[in-house]
């Protein structure tokens, strides 16, 4: 007699568990995210997110406060200590892949405290630059995004590197 | 009245007038920079040395082609200086820190008093309203003055034309984007962000917020905020500044002030010594034969027959 009951309770258990995300509006973590911003120098990054939180564990290293965990910095902490989660966490959300435009420069909040935002570009090198010297992650430029042949041209280098240099590359 | 009487009066009072109104040209202000000048805060601290800037702004400016790839690094064996051939260098310099070697940006200040522009004679230079100081190629003699004023070395010269050789150097992409209201080539090249470009009022805030938020990482100083009397170019370090080849016996007077002064002085010199000496002339011989004014002193003697 129970049994149909308890069966009914069990499935509607199951199907609240799993669809419980949809409902508390929760997103999950991207397992790869594509960095695209200097497609003509530079190939996509291809990140591995995934790799990333398996290897930080604690959001608040690259997001701030904005994935739901607290900043350990105590200059932080003093103003942003009951701060959760924000309905946008990607990077390009505050880091403007155009800091320097003249509409970024005249929007600019210069009563704010955060009068000093990194744009998109600076963001990721500084947040990832640093944390990857002392963890022994990729350094090198190529490492993380391959130049393209607009790239190589920018910089003079590889097949538009001048003669004498080219020479060295090949001969010595 | 007597001819000679009429002279006189009109010259004392003409000597009076130029007096009175050179008080005035003599009272010659110093400029602080237009209000809404823009700038760049250069951090030291964040610089790699990776010469994406240097790509940039030959791209932007239409260099030659260099000698070696902007990404070879052996270039850092010798220090450099900005040339007719790139407009600005990175420098590496191995101080004891244990941060590692610090890299500069060189390139022109854009000083608020530019000492080249002062020193010009044939007005080739410019000091905009957003803070670049341009220069106009047609115009430039290639005497090289500003060469020698310049107390950053700044300005290059294209030794390599035989018969139109000029002065080369950063305009801070005046043409191509900051009539425009962009950033710079450089700066918008920077991965590091190791540029930021703003309103000059609003970078010195930003460079005496980031020291005072992290004062072990910088030296508490902006170098540019007032060395030879300001320039848009303000620079952040975590090391002494002159361990960067940063000259820091600099004074906080323009350059100009050093002949601001004497020249100054010249055009009240140039109307009123006529008129005094002639003054004193006639006074001396006011009763005298013509025939002795071979004899006639500038003092008070006055001859008596």
């Amino acid at each position: 007699m129970y049994a149909v009951r308890n069966w009914l309770i069990g499935v509607v258990f199951m199907v609240a568990l799993i669809a419980s995300p949809a409902f508390s509006g929760a997103k999950t973590a991207p397992d790869t995210v594509e960095l695209n911003s200097l497609v003509n120098l530079y190939e996509k990054v291809h990140f591995n997110h995934a790799k990333h939180i398996s290897i930080v564990k604690d959001c608040a290293d690259c997001h701030h406060h904005t994935a739901g965990t607290l900043a350990q910095n105590p200059n932080c902490v003093k103003c942003h200590k009951n701060s959760g989660a924000t309905a946008n966490v990607a990077c390009r959300s505050c880091h403007l892949v155009q800091p320097f435009s003249a509409a970024a420069l005249r929007q600019k909040d210069r009563s704010a405290y955060h009068n000093d935002i990194l744009g998109l570009k600076g963001a990721y090198h500084q947040a990832c630059s640093g944390c990857h010297q002392k963890m022994g992650g990729p350094t090198g430029c190529q490492d993380c995004h391959a130049r393209k042949k607009g790239g190589d041209a920018f910089y003079s280098a590889g097949a538009f590197a001048p003669p004498q240099a080219r020479a060295k590359q090949h001969g010595q | 009245m007597k001819r000679r009487d009429f002279l006189k009066g009109c010259m004392a009072c003409g000597a009076a007038a130029t007096l009175g109104a050179s008080q005035q040209a003599w009272g010659i202000g110093s400029f602080e920079g237009y209000p809404e000048g823009m700038g760049v805060l250069v951090d030291l601290t964040r610089c790699v040395g990776c010469r994406t800037c240097e790509a940039a702004c030959n791209k932007e400016q239409q260099l030659p082609s260099p000698d070696v790839p902007f990404d070879d690094k052996s270039v850092f064996e010798e220090k450099r200086r900005p040339t007719e051939k790139a407009y600005t260098v990175v420098n590496r310099y191995d101080t004891k820190s244990p941060g590692g070697p610090v890299y500069r940006k060189i390139q022109c200040n854009h000083c608020n008093e530019p000492a080249c522009l002062s020193s010009c004679f044939v007005n080739a230079y410019t000091k905009t309203k957003e803070g670049a100081v341009i220069y106009n190629s047609k115009v430039c003699v290639g005497c090289r003055n500003c060469m020698i004023a310049c107390p950053f070395n700044v300005p290059g010269y294209s030794y390599s034309s035989a018969f139109n050789p000029v002065v080369k150097k950063c305009i801070f992409c005046y043409d191509t984007r900051l009539k425009y209201g962009k950033p710079p080539a450089c700066v918008e090249a920077c991965p590091q962000e190791v540029l930021t470009f703003g309103h000059r009022n609003d970078l010195l805030k930003i460079g005496r917020d980031r020291i005072k938020e992290k004062p072990d990482r910088y030296v508490d100083h902006i170098f540019g905020e007032k060395e030879v009397g300001g320039t848009s170019w303000l620079y952040l370090a975590g090391v002494n500044f002159d361990q960067v080849g940063f000259d820091t016996t600099m004074s906080n007077d323009p350059i100009l002030s050093n002949v601001k002064d004497f020249l100054g002085v010249v055009p009240m010199v140039l109307t009123i010594w006529p008129a005094l000496f002639t003054g004193f002339h006639l006074l001396s011989t006011k009763n005298k034969n013509h025939a002795d004014h071979e004899n006639g002193h500038s003092g008070q003697e006055v001859h008596k027959p």
